[in-house]
């Protein structure tokens, strides 16, 4: 009979936090600007040089660790991890080994298999390291340590997860906590959130677990899902054919679909931690829990639960809205600025989301004010605009966040409501088509909908339709 | 009297009078410097050019009155491990051969507020890694009192210039007695003190949790003017201490009716030079004589001090000098294959031997198997030896002990034997373990003429009980004097 | 000597410290290394059951900064020292294989 194998998986996610400024010196973390134009001599390993621990760092750190339901470390320190890399201007990391910040968490996750806990066996504060880029044609490599010493926390799971699929539901459940804790923007692709996987495999039933393997490089979840399958495999194949599974670093390659070990002679994987004499340990007083404690927003769940109460919206639209805190920061703003819940759900989830799709944004990127927003369903609301000027104004606010008003006053988009005007086309248009109003008397119903169209043509579409159609038909 | 004779403070003194320029002085001890250098070799680096366009901006902050503190106008010396910016710092290793740092230490800075004129770098043990300043990469320091012997060490350079009177006072660092014992073997005072009242950015660190600045200079006076002016709370340095008792000048009293020093039994036992011995117990009758309480007591652990700091210091070391590796500044190999090669062969060649010796037992003690067995026990061990003076500071203001077990030793005599070279550091070590600050004073010669020094210490924040049976006991004492070399 | 230091030590403690050794240096490293370590392996003489390891020798905590941007472009002085400098970054020997 042939061998059933159980995938056992563990998470060791990094996410870039979202402070101002680095974790041990005052340089920005801003992306985009020239190669070390973010550096000081604390950020670079210069000689003499210092670190001091930005509170945000650990603020945020905690904040996460709360919401995953750890426990904080009452007396934590930072720790040296030892290793020579260019992207490591000191080659040494600060990290935390012996006393990390949080520690025995877990969060619930749903997959359509149901509701399971993932264990969090610690969350730790460390710094990033810098760029490396190669160079080809030289055949070197160049340093750029801009984002050397952006501010991290290494999410390390328990191996609790069995699938591709529960995997990518813990992913989704701690980038939703932490985008909506501020702490940090979470995106695969731009490294500002990374997972490595720590996979082994065991047959069903077995009580021991197996032979694991690290892999690196995966930067978005069809990627993870991919190594996932791909490194699953490759570890059944080297059982059934009677070697064994080797701990060791593998680097996926998303494009041939296959992993490679990182192994190397000059790299012994011994990292000589010691606690970091340069930085004093942290105390965490429970004055500063309640601080964070009473800091901490309304989460995903409790949001949804309360919009179900307050709005009359349906259960799809809550979920796409929660699905991200920028999206619901913004529906809730603009309903708190009279619009009706309805109206800013369908713009959210019709225009919005098809702005974002084109364009290949994430809800987080979104710009616009709620007050824009508000504003433009009141002139809708008025019949100030009609519903297509209405669909131009909201992408130029999607677009560059423009006052609807000002807009549509500059544009001369306002709907012509004087009746006069109107009745004076809708005679021209009558007049000019004779052939239609022919049709349309006949019993031809659709014809009526090309002269509603002249008509709007004639008035560069600054009219109400229903009002042309209610117009046309007295007239005819 | 001359010139360069003068201390720190009755040179400001007499600039402040208008009997000398600062223009004058930095001339009269750069003269001196070109005179004696050849023989001293106190100096990586002296800035000529620097310190006279120094002294004329300084003596027209004199002038304006803008500067008017007790060094104002001083021509000092730098240990070459603390930043200086766009002055070449080398730690005296080949290593850091042409680094210009971008930046300056926040002590520098201090004493450049003060009015200081920074005349150059003296000369250490590479990387402050030795007793000798002969693991120099730059040449062997001498010393003045016998240019055949040693200056001691690490701050060698900085204790050779003051007694030299190749500058006025000098900072150095003492991570295991650096400054002590220099300061010890060339017959000028020194102080190390408490952790975390010196800030430590721009220090090139060896041993980041034992390393502190401090002063070198003629005498005791000058030593409390110096410490209250580098002293200072550093926001970039985390382990910096907040002190309001900075006043350190206030402690110049000549006054230890009362005060207990306690004399450790077990720093006078095998080991310690006779002479030495006989000096430092006559220094002790006079503090008696003076009205302080002395008595003997058995400090304990002493024999476990060098052990425990050997493992602390090289694992820190380890983990520190792991930043030079010929990418962001300092010496890169000519000819190396691939990356790995090319740190190997920069460290290798960059290195000198005894700081290689240290990385290497670091690395070691640090790796995995071992970090329980020998870094984490170090560590409980530490504990035990501070506990040890706690008790000790609960019966004794000060505990007044040798500094050295010897007086300098000749030049070549010290290296060839690591662990006889490591006993030396025996007195001083573990007051850098505790972070307590200790002072070395000078007491007497030996029968070769080579200065003796006693060491002082005390507990966390008590320089002041140092400073004032310090100064009692130099007024007592009289004029240290360094016979005329030829 | 009890601690025996054997070649293969030497070496795998040459990969974790970055030296290279001569034979000659190696044969010296391991003897300083032995000695050393039957030295500091008198600490072994003392019972530090339930001591703690003490890193900070006085009570020292909770040392921050505030998140503010205190520095500009440092570029160029960061560069100055560098051996060998390209567009504004550091060259290293490839890094990727």
């Amino acid at each position: 009979m042939e061998k059933q194998y159980e995938t056992v998986i563990g998470l060791e996610v990094h996410v870039e936090l979202a402070t101002k400024t680095k974790i041990f010196c005052g340089c920005s973390t801003a992306f985009g600007g020239a190669p070390n134009t973010h550096t000081c001599p604390v950020c670079t390993g210069m000689p003499g040089s210092l670190p001091v621990l930005n509170k945000q760092v650990l603020e945020y750190a905690v904040a996460v660790g709360l919401a995953t339901n750890c426990d904080i470390t009452r007396y934590c320190k930072f720790d040296r991890k030892n290793y020579f890399y260019p992207d490591n201007p000191q080659n040494y990391q600060i990290s935390q080994l012996y006393l990390p910040i949080c520690r025995n968490g877990k969060v619930e996750i749903e997959t359509e298999k149901g509701k399971k806990y993932v264990g969090i066996h610690e969350i730790h504060m460390e710094e990033d390291a810098g760029k490396l880029v190669h160079d080809e044609w030289n055949d070197c490599s160049l340093v750029d340590y801009n984002r050397s010493g952006v501010p991290l926390i290494e999410i390390v799971s328990e191996p609790d997860m069995r699938s591709a699929e529960e995997v990518i539901a813990y992913l989704e459940k701690l980038r939703m906590t932490i985008q909506y804790l501020g702490a940090s923007d979470c995106k695969l692709q731009e490294g500002s959130m990374r997972a490595d996987v720590n996979l082994s495999i065991r047959e069903v039933g077995a009580e021991e677990f197996g032979t694991r393997t690290e892999m690196k490089n995966l930067n978005s979840f069809k990627a993870i899902a991919r190594a996932i399958e791909g490194e699953r495999e490759r570890q059944i194949d080297l059982l059934e054919s009677g070697e064994k599974v080797i701990q060791e670093t593998r680097r996926w390659d998303d494009n041939k679909g296959e992993s490679y070990a990182m192994r190397s002679k000059e790299d012994a994987q011994d990292y000589r931690y010691f606690p970091d004499p340069d930085l004093v340990p942290i105390e965490v007083d429970e004055a500063f829990l309640d601080r964070i404690r009473e800091r901490q927003p309304e989460f995903r769940e409790e949001k949804m639960a309360r919009y179900k109460e307050e709005f009359d919206i349906p259960e799809y639209d809550i979920d796409i809205i929660t699905g991200s805190k920028r999206m619901a920061d913004l529906f809730e703003a603009t309903v708190a600025l009279g619009a009706q819940p309805k109206k800013v759900s369908n713009w959210l989830m019709v225009e919005t989301l098809r702005l974002l799709k084109e364009n290949d944004m994430e809800p987080e990127d979104i710009r616009f004010s709620p007050e824009h927003l508000a504003a433009l369903i009141a002139m809708a609301d008025k019949k100030e605009i009609n519903s297509s000027v209405a669909k131009e104004v909201f992408e130029e606010i999607f677009k560059n966040d423009v006052d609807p008003a000002k807009y549509v006053e500059e544009k001369g988009l306002k709907t012509v409501n004087d009746e006069g005007a109107l009745r004076k086309t809708v005679e021209e248009v009558i007049a000019n088509n004779p052939q239609s109003v022919q049709d349309y008397k006949s019993g031809k119903e659709k014809a009526i909908g090309f002269l509603v169209g002249q008509t709007m043509k004639a008035m560069k579409g600054k009219a109400d339709p229903g009002m042309i159609n209610k117009m046309l038909k007295e007239l005819l | 009297m001359s010139i360069v004779s003068m201390t720190a403070v009755e040179l400001a003194a007499a600039i402040k009078k208008h009997e000398v320029t600062v223009k004058e002085a930095v001339e009269a001890v750069l003269d001196n410097i070109e005179k004696k250098e050849d023989t001293y070799h106190c100096y990586v680096t002296v800035d000529r050019e620097g310190a006279l366009k120094q002294a004329e901006e300084i003596q027209k902050k004199i002038d304006d009155g803008t500067l008017n503190g007790p060094l104002a106008g001083v021509p000092v010396a730098i240990k070459d491990n603390m930043c200086t910016e766009g002055l070449l710092t080398t730690c005296s290793s080949k290593i850091l051969y042409n680094f210009v740092p971008t930046f300056t230490s926040e002590a520098v800075l201090n004493l450049q507020k003060a009015g200081a004129v920074i005349l150059g770098k003296t000369n250490m043990d590479e990387f402050a890694m030795g007793s000798t300043t002969e693991t120099s990469a730059y040449g062997v320091t001498r010393n003045p009192w016998n240019p055949e012997h040693v200056p001691g060490g690490s701050s060698g350079g900085s204790a050779a210039a003051v007694a030299a009177e190749e500058c006025f006072y000098a900072l150095g660092s003492d991570t295991g007695g650096s400054i002590r014992q220099p300061a010890s073997f060339c017959g000028v005072v020194g102080l190390k003190p408490t952790y975390g009242t010196v800030s430590r950015y721009g220090l090139i660190a060896y041993g980041s949790s034992l390393d502190q600045i401090g002063p070198l200079c003629k005498d005791v006076t000058d030593c409390a003017t110096i410490l209250e002016t580098i002293a200072s709370h550093d926001s970039k340095d985390s382990t910096s201490v907040e002190r309001q008792d900075t006043d350190f000048t206030s402690a110049l009293v000549e006054d230890v009716k009362g005060m207990k020093i306690g004399i450790p039994r077990d720093y006078f036992g095998e080991g310690l030079n006779p002479e030495v011995k006989e000096a430092v117990l006559k220094a002790a009758e006079v503090l008696k004589e003076k009205g302080a309480i002395v008595e003997e007591f058995d400090l304990s652990l002493v024999e476990y001090a060098i052990p425990t700091y050997y493992t602390i210091a090289a694992a820190e070391a380890s983990s520190n000098l792991e930043r030079f590796d010929g990418i962001k500044y300092g010496y890169r190999t000519e000819e190396y294959q691939g990356l790995h090669n090319m740190y190997k062969k920069s460290r290798s060649e960059g290195f000198g031997a005894e700081v290689k010796r240290r990385i290497m037992l670091g690395s070691f003690v640090l790796s995995s198997g071992y970090y329980d067995a020998y870094y984490l026990k170090a560590l409980r061990v530490k504990a035990l030896i501070k506990k040890a003076f706690d008790e000790a500071f609960a019966k004794y203001d000060v505990i007044l002990g040798p500094v050295a077990p010897t007086t300098a030793p000749k030049i070549g005599e010290s290296l060839s034997d690591p662990i006889q070279m490591y006993l030396g550091d025996i007195y001083t070590i573990s007051i850098n373990l505790a972070g307590l600050p200790g002072l070395s004073i000078p007491c007497g010669t030996d029968s070769k003429g080579l200065p003796i020094g006693m060491q002082l210490i005390g507990d966390c924040f008590k320089e002041k009980n140092l400073i004032r049976a310090a100064y009692t006991y130099e007024k007592a004492r009289g004029a240290f004097v360094r016979k005329e070399e030829n | 000597m009890a601690n025996i230091i054997s070649d293969e030590t030497i070496d795998y403690v040459g990969i974790l410290a970055k030296l290279e050794l001569s034979e000659e240096e190696k044969e010296q490293a391991k003897k300083d290394m032995g000695s050393m370590l039957d030295y500091i392996d008198k600490l072994s003489e003392l019972d530090t059951e339930g001591v703690e390891p003490m890193s900070h020798v006085f009570h020292v905590s909770n040392v921050f900064r505030e998140d503010v941007v205190t520095n500009g472009d440092d570029r160029e002085a960061i560069l100055k020292n560098a051996p060998e400098e390209k567009d504004g970054m550091f060259v290293v020997p490839r890094t990727f294989e």
